[in-house]
C-alpha cells in the first residue's frame, strides 16, 4: 500500500471523491435492505451497488492506476460491464420466484398472471 | 469468407476482450485472441441466436446518453426514497406495460437497461400477450410510467433492431 503515497495531490481529490460517494452509494443500497419493508421494495435497494456504486468506485480505480503506472487502463471498464449484464439474472429470478410464491399463495395484492388490464398498483 | 467469420462482430469483440483483459496489444495475444474469436463464433452458430442487425447507430448514441442520465437520476431518487424511509414509506406498485419488442436482443437489452437503473425491477415478461410486469419502488402514477418506458427506451430500441 506504501506506493499509494505516491499519488500526486491532483489525482488524489478526484479518486477520493470518486470513492467516497461509490461507497456511500453502495452503503445507502444496503441500507435499504434494512429499511424497506416488502420484498420487491427490496429488491431495486442492491441495484444501487451495481450500477452507480460499481462505476464509481471502478472509474477511482482506474484514475489511481492509470497515474500510478502512467499508462491508460480500461479493464475495470470489464468490469462495469460484467456487472451490468450479469445483474438482470439474479434479479429476475428472485423477482419470479417471488411473484410465483405470492401467486400460489394467493395474496391479492399482487397482479394475476398478465392479461393485459392494468393492475391494481398500491401495496 | 461468412464460413469462417459467421459472427464478425463478436468475434472482434471477443478478440477486444481478450486484449484488454490481458493488458497487451503483441501479436501472440492478437493471435490467441482471433482464434478464440472464431472458435466461439462457431460455438455459437450451434446454438442458432436470432439474427439481428442493429441499424440506426445514430440512435445508440442517443439511446445510450438518456440511461447514463436515467441511470444517475433514477440512483438519486431511489437513495431519498430509502433515507426517507422511516418517516414516509416507499409508495411501490406494480406496473404493467404492453411491449411490442419481439426481438429477443432488444428484450435482453431492455431487461438490462431497467435493472441497471434503481427503482424498476423486471419482473415477467409473457411472450404471447407480450405483457411485460415491472416493480416500481417509487410510483406515482402506473400510467406515466408505462409511458415513460414505452416513448424513452421501446421506441429506439425497436428502431435499432428491427
Amino acid at each position: 500500500m506504501s506506493h499509494l503515497t505516491d499519488l500526486p495531490t491532483w489525482a488524489a481529490i478526484p479518486v477520493c471523491i470518486l470513492l467516497l460517494t461509490g461507497s456511500a452509494v453502495t452503503l445507502i443500497g444496503s441500507m435499504g435492505l434494512i429499511r424497506l419493508k416488502t420484498f420487491y421494495g427490496r429488491l431495486h435497494a442492491p441495484t444501487l451497488g451495481a450500477s452507480a456504486g460499481t462505476i464509481l468506485i471502478c472509474l477511482a480505480s482506474m484514475i489511481t492506476f492509470a497515474v500510478l503506472q502512467n499508462r491508460w487502463i480500461f479493464h475495470e471498464i470489464l468490469i462495469i460491464v460484467f456487472v451490468i449484464l450479469t445483474t438482470p439474472v439474479t434479479l429476475m429470478l428472485l423477482g419470479q420466484s417471488a411473484l410465483y410464491r405470492d401467486r400460489i399463495e394467493g395474496r391479492n395484492d399482487v397482479p394475476r398472471k398478465s392479461t393485459g388490464e392494468q393492475p391494481d398498483t398500491d401495496i | 469468407m461468412r464460413y469462417w467469420f459467421p459472427y464478425p462482430l463478436l468475434s472482434l469483440s471477443l478478440l477486444m476482450l481478450w486484449l484488454l483483459i490481458n493488458q497487451s496489444v503483441s501479436p501472440g495475444h492478437i493471435a490467441l485472441g482471433t482464434m478464440l474469436g472464431v472458435v466461439f463464433a462457431w460455438i455459437m452458430v450451434n446454438l442458432q441466436p436470432d439474427k439481428t442487425r442493429l441499424k440506426n447507430f445514430g440512435r445508440i448514441a442517443v439511446l445510450a446518453g438518456h440511461v447514463a442520465v436515467d441511470v444517475l437520476r433514477s440512483n438519486i431518487a431511489v437513495m431519498t426514497v430509502i433515507l426517507r424511509a422511516g418517516r414516509r414509506p416507499a409508495n411501490s406498485g406494480f406496473v404493467a406495460i404492453d411491449i411490442s419488442l419481439r426481438d429477443e436482443n432488444a428484450l435482453a437489452l431492455l431487461a438490462c437497461i431497467l435493472t441497471a437503473t434503481p427503482g424498476t425491477a423486471w419482473l415477467e415478461f409473457d411472450r404471447q400477450t407480450g405483457v411485460l410486469l415491472i416493480h416500481v419502488l417509487d410510483l406515482e402514477n402506473g400510467a406515466v410510467w408505462s409511458d415513460l418506458i414505452k416513448r424513452r427506451y421501446e421506441t429506439p430500441l425497436k428502431e435499432i433492431f428491427e
